[in-house]
């Protein structure tokens, strides 16, 4: 690590305040950002620690929403979310190991937006709002790619409001050695239509199934899916799969949260 | 009944106390007072000409104390290499020099270019990024067969064609082995590669050089699995300091599984930086840094060969090798795919006449060396894979076909230079078949079918040779030590004993099972007798552990040094039962003579060495210490069965062990509980291998699997139960112990297993796949399945 300040605020306003100090940098649970810094590929100046802002923290339910605060751990969501929005705390409740559920948030994981991260897929896959300082982002405006979102310079994500499903599954395949997701899909069917969210596959980062979401729409069943093909060329090539593997794997985990949701 | 102490119980491990307390004093809990650190700036390419590499404004940085690149260390030795392989035309092979930070040329990506040694490590480390370095890059060559072709990038500039050396076995043979394919009712051909591994021992490894100027004492402390090797390579190759001058210390060490045999540039340089700037230096390695400085296991690829007749059986067996070296030769790189893998290959089989070929070669990678198993598992992959495939093709029962061929007599000389003392291949076989429930496979299969999954079978065998080594014959095989291993047993005046071994423990337990043999032969409790290992200044000259040789060999030395000295309290109980000495008996810690009720206790005899009062001087010495060295006789060869069951996913490539049996045959044991958790940790490895590992570089010589991100490890719900059997027993014949050591084994015969069964489990799913190497991950299988 280089030397940097700290900042603890204990409100939104205060680490708003904070984060314009010169090279300032937000941390929630640090379980991206301290390897990071331990591995010296960041030099912020100031760390904004947003662990103390009690008003980030939880999960409510009103009116068919489910709003995360953006600094609640995974365990609390996995604790908290499982009698409003299963696969959502079944979700979280997977995510690492108990030392990263207890530290990383969901806050951290969406401004993060890893190509393999789990939660972009439930975020798109519900059609969430993420929340911030400033405004609220529908989920298909804010994810732009590959560790890429629609967040300015030092916004902060303060939570993210997820309308829940009639039903919703998230299949997961992981990749061996870090156990992310190689590729997983969140499927959620709703009253007035169905979302597919991929991560873990594409290049571009999450992705909604177009493809899937069509012949689903029109026949809600995993066979549904059989010729429906992920394209390859999109994909992810790397020491744990082909891009073909991953397009193919897009249509399998599909396939099984779709016979999950039944 | 079970026994509650000595030889064949299953006594804790003592040792576990301190680890699993947090109480273990590893090489990073030691601190000496004004230490200053180290941290290395490694290259970060593969192959390059350095054009500068300067210090100056990194030497005005804060805290540092001074900054050495490789001119400080030209007129210093190289890394030494421990063993030299002759090639078939009869030269040496090629050495060319390790630095200890390179000079001139880096050739593999971490090879360490300068070293900041500073007040703390995070000033070490920015003045370390304030260095200068160029690096003119060249072409890096990375996969073996295009390191050998005309023309290709040379990892020494010295040495065209990167070959260290081409090695032939039995070279006399090969013409008689050419004529039996020709005249082969049937050849079964496979290519394979034996992937690349990462060690990755939990502990990291760490150096700490200190100096006394009073005395010109030089101490290392290091995480070695023999620091007398480590101190006569060192002393006397890398940095001239004579061994009475130079202590090293391997303290508690956290795994080595092979990759801390060697003697490593970083303990060479604490070494001798602790002098150069009159402190205590200090390094640890971070968890990347391992990766690109440890040295790596496997690394073979074979094109292997076998010859039938009209009745199965085997007529001949051709095999051709490349083993990737890396940049430079590790310690014992070189003896690993020839003596410790060519001597390997009649495996479990009668085969008459067998012809190895192994081209070692030099690549712009990290060193390869030793790893758990070293050259064994390569040679039972190739062979137990070869043997599966020949049943395949032959249409005959993979287990059946083995059984013909076994070796059923003994003593049994191979063609390969080795002569099998003791093994019972068929019962080790029976007892698997027993443990694996071949008979209920086929309803297991059809549970499997009807969840939509396939169901594999697969089985090997596996023969090792370990007890590592008899001094003459490796001395003629290119050794460049002796193999013999030492023991002091130091009896103390109330009768507690000290017993100071050569073998090392980082995880095996010697403490335990070392004093059960103590124990049981003076007939004493166990907790009277404490094992001391791995300091230079209190043990006598030894060789270490590896090669799974530390009962074996180290064990046998004990014995040795503990039959002087009941021979020598015998002796003194004579004296003072005032018999004949060949008249005493000793039981249950207590001398009599025979044919009476007089008896003295081991306490009597032990306080009367120390407090020699009314003693007979002229006839023993006072004082109860023996040292002995033992050389072994030959190799010992355990040998076992071993079965895998998988169920696969057809939809994701996806293995999964369902079932795991081992019925190995150590000959006698120890210590049971002991012995089941090596081959626990063993298959744990093998399995890694066989599904998971996978050290991988890209075309430029970047390690592709540089962090646990990338490079799997197996946990434990990776595998299932295992079901472990040791009660085949042949014992070995020329050590006193009748042991033949376990350590390795799990490893060695585990990944074929999984390879036959999940090959098995494809072909029942309609998918003729003839071979898929390893790791068998998702991806690939369902790659074989689909294409
Ligand atoms: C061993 C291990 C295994 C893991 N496995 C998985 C897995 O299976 N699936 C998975 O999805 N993830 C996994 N993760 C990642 C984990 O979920 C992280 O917690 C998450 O990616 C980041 O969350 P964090 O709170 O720790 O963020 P931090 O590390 O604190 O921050 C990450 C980034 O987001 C920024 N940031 C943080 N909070 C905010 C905010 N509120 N607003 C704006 N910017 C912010 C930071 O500046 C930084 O750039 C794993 C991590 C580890 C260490």
């Amino acid at each position: 690590m280089y030397n940097f300040d700290v900042e603890r605020p204990s409100t939104v306003a205060e680490a708003v305040a904070a984060m314009g100090r010169d090279e300032a940098q937000p941390m929630s649970g640090g379980q991206t950002l301290i390897p990071t810094l331990k591995a010296r590929l960041a030099a912020p100046s100031v760390l904004v620690s947003l662990g103390g802002i009690e008003e980030m923290k939880g999960v409510s339910m009103a009116d068919g929403l489910l709003s995360v605060g953006g600094g609640t751990t995974h365990a609390a969501v996995a604790r908290e979310a499982a009698a409003h929005y299963p696969a959502l705390a079944g979700l979280a409740a997977r995510i690492g190991d108990p030392a990263v559920r207890n530290r990383g948030t969901i806050g951290g994981s969406v401004a993060n937006n890893d190509p393999s991260a789990c939660y972009p897929a439930a975020v798109l896959g519900s059609g969430a709002t993420v929340v911030t300082n400033q405004r609220e982002i529908a989920a298909d405006d804010y994810f732009l790619g590959m560790f890429e979102t629609a967040l300015d310079e030092g916004e902060i994500v303060t939570g993210v409001n997820f309308p829940v499903p009639q039903a919703a599954h998230y299949e997961k395949m992981i990749q061996p050695a870090s156990r992310f997701p190689l590729v997983a899909v969140f499927v959620a069917k709703f009253s007035d239509g169905l979302r597919v969210a991929v991560t873990g596959a594409s290049n571009n980062g999450v992705f909604r199934w177009t493809e899937a979401e069509t012949a689903l729409a029109a026949d809600f069943s995993a066979d549904a899916l059989n010729g429906v093909k992920a394209d390859a060329s999109e994909m992810i090539s790397d020491l744990h799969g082909t891009g073909a593997y991953r397009a193919h794997l897009v249509n399998v985990m599909t396939k099984r949260a779709v016979a999950a949701i039944g | 009944m079970p026994k509650d102490g000595g030889i064949g119980a299953s006594s804790k491990r003592r040792e576990d106390v301190r680890f699993l307390t947090g109480n273990g004093k590893y090489t990073d809990d030691i601190n000496m007072r004004g230490q200053a650190y180290v941290h290395f700036l490694r290259s970060d390419v593969a192959h390059g000409t350095l054009t500068k590499v300067d210090t100056s404004a990194a030497a005005e940085m804060p805290g540092v104390v001074q900054i050495f690149t490789g001119a400080d260390f030209v007129e210093i030795g190289g890394m030494p290499c421990g063993w030299q392989v002759t090639d078939k035309h009869g030269d040496p092979m090629h050495e060319p020099k390790h630095p200890v930070l390179a000079h001139g040329k880096v050739r593999h990506v971490g090879e360490p270019i300068a070293a900041v040694v500073a007040e703390t490590l995070a000033q070490a480390r920015d003045a370390a990024e304030a260095i200068e370095v160029d690096i003119a890059e060249l072409p890096a060559v990375v996969n073996m067969k295009d390191a050998v072709k005309d023309g290709a990038p040379k990892v020494h500039d010295e040495l065209p064609g990167n070959l260290c050396y081409d090695w032939g076995f039995v070279e006399e043979n090969k013409g008689a082995v050419d004529e039996a394919f020709e005249k082969a009712a049937h050849v079964t051909t496979l290519e394979l590669t034996n992937n690349r591994l990462v060690a990755n021992p939990m502990e990291p490894r760490v150096a700490i050089g200190d100096f006394d100027r009073s005395d010109g004492e030089h101490t290392l402390y290091t995480t070695s699995q023999n620091p007398h090797v480590i101190r006569l390579l060192m002393g006397a190759f890398v940095l001239g300091i004579p061994e009475h001058k130079l202590r090293v210390v391997a303290p508690d060490v956290g795994g080595g599984f092979g990759t801390k045999i060697f003697h490593y540039q970083e303990e060479a340089f604490c070494t001798f930086a602790a002098k150069a700037v009159n402190r205590p230096v200090k390094w640890t390695s971070t968890r990347s840094e391992a990766f690109v400085s440890d040295a790596h296991g496997r690394d073979h690829v074979t094109k292997i060969e076998l010859a039938l007749d009209a009745e199965n059986n085997f007529t001949a067996l051709r095999t051709d090798t490349y083993a990737n070296m890396g940049a430079y030769l590790s310690t014992f790189a070189p003896s690993v795919p020839t003596w410790l893998h060519g001597t390997l290959m009649a495996g479990n089989y009668k085969t008459p006449l067998i012809y190895v070929n192994v081209k070692a070669v030099f690549t712009n990678t990290v060193p390869v060396d030793a790893y758990r198993g070293a050259g064994r598992p390569e040679a039972t992959y190739q062979l137990e894979r070869l043997v599966d495939m020949a049943a395949h093709e032959l249409g005959v029962d993979p287990i059946a076909l083995r059984r013909q061929n076994f070796i059923t007599e003994f003593p049994y000389a191979t063609p390969v230079a080795v002569e099998y003392d003791t093994g019972d291949y068929v019962a080790t076989m029976d007892k698997l078949e027993e443990m694996a429930d071949l008979s209920g496979f086929e309803a297991r299969r059809k549970a499997s079918e009807a969840k939509g999954k396939l169901r594999g079978f697969g089985v090997n065998c596996y023969i090792e040779a370990c007890g590592i080594a008899p001094s003459n014959l490796v001395g003629q095989l290119g050794a460049r030590a002796g193999l013999y291993e030492s023991a002091t047993v130091r009896v103390n005046a109330t009768g507690g004993l000290v017993v100071m071994t050569g073998s090392h423990s980082h995880g095996q337990g010697h403490e335990t099972s070392f004093a059960q043999v103590v124990a049981e032969m003076i007939g004493i409790d166990e907790s009277m007798i404490d094992i001391v290992h791995g300091d230079t200044s209190k043990v006598p000259m030894g060789m270490g552990t590896y090669g799974s040789r530390s009962i074996a060999v180290g064990g046998s030395a004990m014995v040795r040094a503990t039959e002087k000295i009941i021979a020598k309290a015998k002796k003194i109980a004579s004296h003072l039962l005032e018999a004949s000495e060949g008249d005493i008996e000793l039981k249950d810690g207590a001398f009599s003579v025979a044919g009476t009720d007089k008896s003295v206790a081991w306490g009597d005899v032990t306080l009367a060495a120390y407090v020699p009062h009314n003693y007979p001087l002229d006839d023993i010495e006072p004082g109860l210490e023996e040292t002995a060295f033992y050389d072994p006789a030959n190799f010992t060869y355990p040998s076992g069965a071993y079965a895998c069951e998988v169920e696969l996913d057809p939809d994701t490539g996806q293995v999964s062990i369902e079932r795991f049996s081992a019925a190995d045959d150590f000959g006698n044991i120890i210590n049971p509980m002991i012995v089941t958790g090596q081959v626990h940790g063993g298959i744990a490895q093998g399995v890694g291998q066989a599904l998971l590992e996978n050290c991988a570089y890209d075309e430029e010589g970047q390690l592709l699997s540089a962090s646990y991100m990338d490079y799997a490890m197996p946990r434990a719900s990776d595998l299932p139960f295992y079901d472990v059997d040791h009660s085949c027993q042949t014992p070995c014949t020329h050590n006193p112990l009748g042991v033949k050591g376990c350590g390795e084994a799990g490893a060695i015969g585990s990944p074929p297993a999984v390879v036959n069964a999940v090959i098995n489990a494809m072909r029942s799913g309609g998918h003729d796949v003839k071979h898929i190497d390893m790791p068998v991950s998702p991806a690939r299988v369902w790659a074989a399945m689909n294409g």
